[in-house]
């Protein structure tokens, strides 16, 4: 019975982290985003083939770095509180999205390429309306991934004081409030499940007219 | 129209592919670049919309030197079909097709009277098949699409890279009859490049076959055909259809080259003399300048001897069939049988009388090849 009733009891506090949670994963995705997609369409782009494995090698290292390894490491560097806790979840984002939008631009046929050079569309009109529509796959997967991540690491963040519903975890876990353990676990799984089902929509809607056409021919 | 001036192309890396290359591709004639592969045909082909610019030399496209051109505008303003369709596979039929329309800003109206227009014409009904998206197609009608979008801003000049190599055989047929049948309305200038000789047999007004970025030899199918350029050009046609026309002997060769002939003003009496004298009974009418009037017969002469004043031009009979001295052998056997004609005169394009094909003179023209053969053969 505790465990429905401490919903209602710690209700606002459970809402207030789970926004605070929303906000750090949100800004350290948008910035992934902002920073990956731009950076993986360069490296598909540029013919310098050291600076893309540069690039693909230095994404992999944060990648590598235990996450608990990587936010304390921070500390020393550029503090507490939820700066270093998006920068930190900001690093881990990079790699999915890189990669992804690297395959997704990678993916598209050789020829449907030389036939919009051919045919005369220029430099930017060739990306915003051949390839960018044609990668939206991979970028979308890559992103749904990276999303739920970040969700997930997020959790962690509470440990350089970023706050979000790790706090709640943490802080059940040390004084053994049970209800309060799964209160906020299960707020921070549902929370996950629905952000993956609400972009699994949005890659659904802006895939339908080229992947699912292909699979039904 | 498309003018290559000593173009040559290198590579950074020293490999070059095309040798000072001059070229002359006619308005409204389908010209096919063949060779081997890395003969450098893609490699011309492509030069004429930048795709891929020259190392040296120049690229004259209606008078107009192409580098002076932005690439941009230049590609806009020549069509462009590649080897695998390269639909765009995001966009239904009509967007496809609509693309370089809409890339020159036309008014959405006559773009999409010009795209069910299109598909009119390569029998792909508008209402059914706009609102398709290419996977829903099947491989020749994806590749129709593909011709259709390169016409689709009334370009005047077309690029066509193997366009139809990657089709079953009974597809890559009927597209290139419809190509065929398309060209004779639309007269476009048409680059073609292709490695299936019996392709460009069938579609060039003119063959360009290349090799190691060289032309070796360029022509009408028929030249290349007759007068292979040398050993590589032979092989690369194929014995098989060396053959076909090789054994088949031109009209020239079977003639006799002395019928016998009469002036127009000469009198009735003299030409029965003639006919008397080389023992024939019939006789081919010319002028004084050997020009092919038409023939009299020993029965019209006859009939007519009585009447002093006729002359034989008044009694000639016009030929209704003659033939130039590169009509093949069967052709002419079959024009003989149909019309059962005794014989045929072979004329040049201004009519001047140089030979007369007789039943007489095709056997012994066959008794000639057959008697050779038997020597050898012993």
């Amino acid at each position: 019975m505790d465990y429905i009733k401490i919903f209602a009891t710690r209700g606002s506090d459970l809402w207030s982290a789970m926004i605070e949670h929303l906000i750090i994963s949100g800004t350290a995705l948008i910035l992934g985003i902002i920073v990956a997609v731009p950076l993986g369409i360069y490296l598909v782009k540029t013919k310098n083939t050291w600076l893309r494995s540069i690039a693909f090698s230095i994404t992999n290292i944060f990648q590598t770095i235990p996450s608990l390894a990587l936010l304390a490491i921070l500390i020393p560097l550029i503090g507490i509180g939820k700066f270093p806790a998006i920068i930190a979840l900001f690093l881990y984002s990079l790699l999915p999205i890189l990669r992804n939008t690297y395959s997704g631009f990678k993916s598209i046929d050789e020829s449907i390429i030389e036939a919009a050079r051919g045919m005369g569309y220029d430099g930017k009109q060739r990306l915003f309306r051949i390839e960018l529509p044609l990668a939206i796959p991979y970028l979308m997967s890559g992103i749904r991934l990276t999303t739920i991540y970040i969700i997930s690491w997020a959790t962690l963040a509470t440990l350089i004081g970023a706050g979000g519903l790790g706090e709640l975890i943490y802080g059940g876990l040390s004084v053994y409030d049970k209800p309060l353990i799964f209160a906020s676990s299960i707020t921070t799984m549902i929370l996950a499940i629905v952000i993956d089902f609400l972009l699994g929509a949005l890659e659904k809607f802006l895939t339908k007219q080229t992947t699912s056409r292909e699979q039904s021919a | 129209m498309i003018k290559f001036e000593n173009v040559s192309k290198q590579y950074n890396s020293g490999h070059t592919v095309l040798k000072n290359l001059n070229l002359h591709c006619k308005e409204g004639e389908i010209t096919v670049f063949i060779g081997p592969s890395g003969c450098g045909k893609t490699t011309t082909m492509k030069l004429i919309n930048r795709l891929i610019d020259p190392t040296e030399g120049k690229i004259l496209v209606n008078d107009k030197d192409i580098s002076t051109i932005s690439p941009v505008k230049l590609r806009r303003s020549i069509g462009y079909v590649i080897q695998h369709v390269g639909l765009f596979p995001h966009m239904t039929i009509a967007d496809n097709v609509a693309v370089v329309p809409r890339l020159l800003e036309w008014e959405e109206k006559k773009t999409q009277k010009r795209v069910d227009e299109l598909l009119e014409m390569v029998k792909l009904a508008p209402n059914t098949y706009r609102n398709r998206y290419p996977s829903e197609l099947s491989g020749g009608q994806q590749q129709r699409i593909g011709v259709i979008r390169a016409f689709a801003a009334e370009q005047s000049i077309i690029l066509m890279d193997e366009p139809f190599s990657a089709l079953d055989p009974i597809s890559r047929e009927q597209l290139q009859d419809e190509l065929i049948h398309l060209q004779k309305d639309i007269k476009k200038t048409i680059i073609f490049v292709t490695h299936d000789m019996d392709e460009a047999i069938r579609i060039a007004d003119k063959i360009v076959l290349m090799r190691s970025g060289e032309i070796l030899q360029e022509g009408t199918p028929e030249e290349i055909l007759r007068r292979p350029a040398n050993d590589f050009v032979k092989n690369f046609i194929g014995k098989k259809r060396l053959a076909q026309y090789e054994v088949i002997p031109e009209s020239e060769e079977v003639m006799t080259r002395k019928p016998v002939t009469i002036l127009p003003s000469r009198g009735l009496a003299e030409s029965i003399k003639i006919m008397e004298r080389k023992q024939v009974d019939s006789l081919i009418v010319v002028d004084t300048n050997d020009r092919l009037q038409g023939y009299i017969t020993i029965y019209d002469v006859i009939q007519q001897f009585r009447n002093e004043s006729k002359r034989v031009g008044d009694i000639m009979h016009t030929f209704e069939h003659v033939i130039s001295p590169n009509t093949l052998l069967n052709q002419t056997i079959d024009l003989m049988d149909e019309h059962k004609l005794p014989y045929i005169p072979v004329v040049k394009n201004d009519q001047t009388l140089i030979g007369l094909v007789t039943r007489g003179s095709i056997v012994g023209h066959l008794s000639d090849i057959y008697s050779t053969n038997g020597n050898e053969g012993s």
